[in-house]
């Protein structure tokens, strides 16, 4: 009978379609950028070398910036990014990832691996976000106050439960004991401005540093009662590191006067 | 006229006219490529003409002349049956429904197709396989089971594409046997390259050669005394055209041919001798021609030839050259020193050829 | 198709690498299946949030693969029957979403049926909302699955060719009673396995429903977005559920073998 075998066969057909479309859609949330030139170019004397740095996917604009200025300031050094959600960081690195540094957008993941022992001392906090409310251009719902989001006739969407963002929507829900009837609660960020820069959502709950890295395709509308969710955002070197200087340099690098200056830019606040 | 067709196809170099009496069944014949299967096409819908028109029993097929209203009809409704070479039963369907497609799609409710169905599988015998699936019928079984399939569907016109070609040689003279049953008296257009079929099912022949129609008659009278070569070969005759003379015939390159014609003469024609200087064609059978290596006695016809072709048929050998042909025995063809290319003389008896004028007189 | 008898001729070297490509396939599973947490499995996969899931991606599927059917039928007809100038165009057209990265496929749809999208005024007129529902799920699934059955379909169509259906036609059928009672019966296995495959597909499907509809539990939350969100929080309830993805998977598409082959042994019934 070859019955067997071709009902296996259509087994893995629909098995490596499903697997397919699951590995598509994962790989669009990561992303990596490497900064810097070959070492060559400024022969110097001072410390050289390579670090590897994991940061949550929010500190991407900044921490890129940082890595250039970083370099320049330190010749002969490469600082190479690794961006991706801080739960997804914490999970490669805690896999093996050959990681020198991590910079998370919540203290709870940034414990995960003090907890385990992966992180070299104390990490240090750098920076605060707080979430503001995205409108698509023009406000056209006309969203004024965190208590228009309790309207159904407003259709807001905010990250779910169980990512930061997420986290800290329910936080000040509490807080404020208005509750937001969410037409949709997405995974991440991103999909959050996404449907709000497209229209689909009257109003997103997002942080202020989101808000204004969309540029003008959402803008603004910032609330007070955003305080009662303040998100830190700590960085420490890896206890595995082969690189500890030029790591606590860069560590420093971000909690100094360039690093805050930068920071405060994009929107972040002070730790 | 229960059926008339005109039509032109220019891709096809397609240019085909004739008519069909009521319940007439007609063998077309014809090489490869000639037309055959663009005639069917035609007749059943699957092909437009470019120009032309046919019409069965007073109900236009298709009609492309200016004026006319009738446009083309779509296969479903033309009431042409089509049966091919392959059984081409639904091979999802029992035999039982299969036969039954036609009447259902006349309308018929499940027991009134399904008696009807069971009708004609007894007129094919095949009742028997009534509830088997096509995958378990032989060739043979599954052709009569096609049959049945098409005859239910009560055609006006039923068209034939060789179906007897696909089938094992030990069954086909049951089908033809039972084909020439269920084909008296039905208007029915069969193609087939065989000329048994030809004698036992058809009243009439068409040849069709590079899609036009070369000879059209009574099945006897074409095969007998056919004007064309393809039509000569099916017949199994060697043909060579000429003018009357006296005594027989000059052919076309010059050669003097006695042929003796008149009541001893073989395959006495009804029709009187034609007169002297008309153009006719002489027909030879090959089994009564003998071969010799130098010219015979004065007497006897004889034509030099250039051997062409070597072909086995049973005991014997056919000798084919551009002109005549001969069946002799291996021992002859290999005394004689025969192959490709070699010269030999080929002779015949005045009394063993026919003479007939070249062009046919109407049949009717 | 009865490689038990006589002559195989699949050299030795081909099964190898044919048992690697297997390896490459099964082993993924297999890894995955030893990361579940069995203890916490039946908890895990009965939550409110996992159940609410499954059902909802088991009937949003089962709708994209209907509607699948009942455009993706016609459409291959038309493409395996007739002849028409473009058609070549139309059919790589037709077969774009099988290489559209699911997320662009979900921008796509969103810039026709959003809110702001090209089908603004109609749909405003009509006074349909798709933006957020269960509808925009299975529009997005039916998007990305249609290819599959389009696909199958037309490759048996031509396949099985047109003389049937001509015997068909001069027996006195209609085009309709012809597409009923030959040309769908004799297609039949195509249009089940053709099915089977959209439905997989509709079941793994994440980006075009991720950027289209929104993640809500219950209206929008497909199981692969249930997921993916729980693998922020709770890789544990990922790879759970991951597992009843691949369960259910299995399960529908052995049934609609056996369906199939039920129907090759009495496919009269049909009629």
């Amino acid at each position: 009978m070859t019955l067997p075998v071709r009902s296996f066969a259509a087994l893995f057909m629909a098995a490596a379609v499903i697997m397919g479309a699951a590995a598509c859609s994962s790989s669009s949330n990561g992303s990596s950028a490497s900064v810097g030139n070959a070492p060559s170019s400024s022969a110097t004397t001072a410390p050289g070398g390579t670090i590897i740095v994991f940061a949550a996917a929010s500190l991407k604009a900044t921490f890129t910036k940082l890595g250039t200025e970083f370099q320049a300031a330190n010749p002969g050094t490469t600082v190479t990014f690794s961006f991706a959600g801080s739960s997804d960081l914490v999970t490669q690195i805690t896999g093996g990832a050959p990681a020198d540094v991590f910079a998370s957008a919540d203290t709870k993941n940034m414990t995960k691996l003090t907890d385990a022992k992966l992180i070299s001392g104390t990490p240090v906090n750098f920076a605060t976000n707080v979430l503001e409310i995205a409108v698509p251009p023009g406000n056209p719902a006309g969203v004024k106050t965190f208590a228009d989001l309790g309207k159904s006739s407003i259709k807001t969407v905010i990250c779910a439960v169980a990512v930061p963002c997420g986290a800290a929507t329910a936080t000040i829900e509490t807080a404020t004991g208005v509750t937001i009837p969410a037409v949709s609660q997405e995974s991440s960020v991103t999909d959050v401005l996404g449907k709000v820069s497209s229209g689909e959502a009257d109003a997103g709950l997002v942080y202020v540093t989101d808000v204004k890295g969309a540029g003008t395709s959402v803008t603004g509308v910032p609330f007070a009662e955003s305080s009662t969710a303040v998100n830190t955002y700590p960085i420490g070197a890896l206890a595995s590191t082969k690189s500890s200087a030029l790591s606590q340099a860069f560590i420093a690098f971000v909690t100094g006067s360039t690093g805050q200056g930068v920071l405060s830019d994009a929107g972040f606040g002070k730790p | 006229m229960t059926f008339t067709f005109d039509a032109r196809v220019a891709r096809r170099d397609f240019d085909v006219s004739f008519t069909l009496e009521e319940g007439e069944t007609v063998a077309v014949l014809g090489p490869n490529g000639a037309g055959k299967s663009t005639l069917l096409n035609l007749i059943s819908g699957l092909l437009a003409a470019d120009d032309g028109h046919a019409e069965l029993e007073g109900a236009s097929l298709f009609d492309t002349r200016a004026g006319t209203q009738h446009g083309s009809k779509p296969p479903h409704q033309r009431a042409v049956a089509l049966l091919a070479q392959e059984a081409l039963l639904f091979p999802h369907l029992s035999v039982l429904n299969n036969v039954a497609f036609g009447p259902r799609s006349a309308g018929a409710r499940r027991q009134a197709s399904h008696a009807a169905a069971r009708r004609w599988l007894a007129e094919v015998d095949g009742s028997e396989f009534e509830n088997r699936r096509p995958a378990q019928l032989s060739g043979g079984q599954a052709q009569r089971i096609a049959v049945a399939r098409a005859l239910a569907a009560e055609p006006r016109l039923l068209l034939l594409d060789e179906p007897m070609a696909a089938l094992d040689m030990a069954v086909t003279p049951a089908i033809r046997r039972m084909l020439k049953r269920v084909l008296a008296g039905r208007t029915a257009l069969i193609v087939t390259h065989d000329i048994l079929d030809a004698y036992t099912l058809a009243d009439r022949v068409l040849v069709i050669e590079r899609g036009r129609v070369v000879e059209d008659g009574p099945t006897r009278e074409v095969l007998e005394r056919p004007r064309t070569a393809f039509a000569a070969g099916i017949a199994g005759l060697s043909i060579l055209s000429g003018v009357r003379t006296p005594t027989g015939l000059r052919t076309d390159d010059g050669i003097e041919l006695a042929v003796s014609t008149g009541a001893a003469a073989a395959n006495a024609t009804e029709w009187p001798a034609p007169d002297a200087g008309t153009a006719v064609i002489v027909a030879v059978r090959p089994s009564a021609v003998t071969v010799s290596n130098r010219p015979p006695a004065a007497a006897v016809n004889a034509i030099e030839g250039v051997i062409t072709d070597l072909e086995q048929r049973g005991d014997l050998v056919r000798v084919r050259t551009d002109r005549l042909a001969a069946d002799l025995t291996a021992r002859r063809v290999a005394e004689l020193d025969l192959t490709d290319g070699s010269r030999a003389w080929f002779s015949f008896d005045p009394g063993a050829a026919a003479l007939y004028p070249a062009t046919r007189p109407r049949a009717r | 198709m009865k490689a038990s008898s006589g002559y195989a001729g699949v050299p030795r070297w081909v099964l190898a690498i044919a048992i690697i490509g297997a390896l490459f396939v099964v082993l993924p599973l297999v890894a995955m299946v030893v990361r579940v947490n069995w203890g916490q499995l039946i908890p895990l996969i009965t939550s409110k949030e996992s159940t609410d899931a499954l059902l909802l991606s088991l009937r949003t599927s089962g709708a994209a693969t209907l509607l699948c059917i009942i455009v993706g039928v016609p459409m291959a007809l038309v493409l395996a029957r007739t002849r028409f100038p473009g058609q070549r165009i139309v059919r790589s057209l037709v077969l774009l979403p099988l290489v559209l990265p699911p997320v662009v496929g979900g921008i796509a749809l969103l810039y026709t049926f959003g809110r702001q999208g090209l089908l603004k005024a109609p749909m405003d007129f009509l006074g349909i909302q798709i933006a957020f529902s269960t509808t925009a799920v299975i529009l997005a699934q039916t998007f990305v699955a249609l290819p599959f059955l389009v696909l199958s379909l037309e490759g048996a169509l031509r396949t099985v060719g047109t003389r049937y259906e001509a015997i068909g036609a001069t027996l006195g059928a209609g085009p309709t009673t012809v597409l009923r009672r030959i040309t769908l019966p004799l297609v039949l296995p195509a249009l089940v396995s053709g099915a089977v495959l959209s439905f997989a597909r509709a079941l793994g499907e994440f980006g075009a429903t991720l950027t289209f509809a929104g993640s809500l539990q219950g209206v929008t939350r497909t199981l692969p977005l249930e997921i993916y969100l729980q693998r922020e929080s709770d890789p544990d309830a990922a790879v759970a559920l991951a597992l009843v993805l691949v369960a259910v998977a299995i399960l529908v598409v052995g049934l609609a073998h056996q369906a199939s082959l039920g129907n090759a042994g009495g496919r009269q019934r049909l009629l």
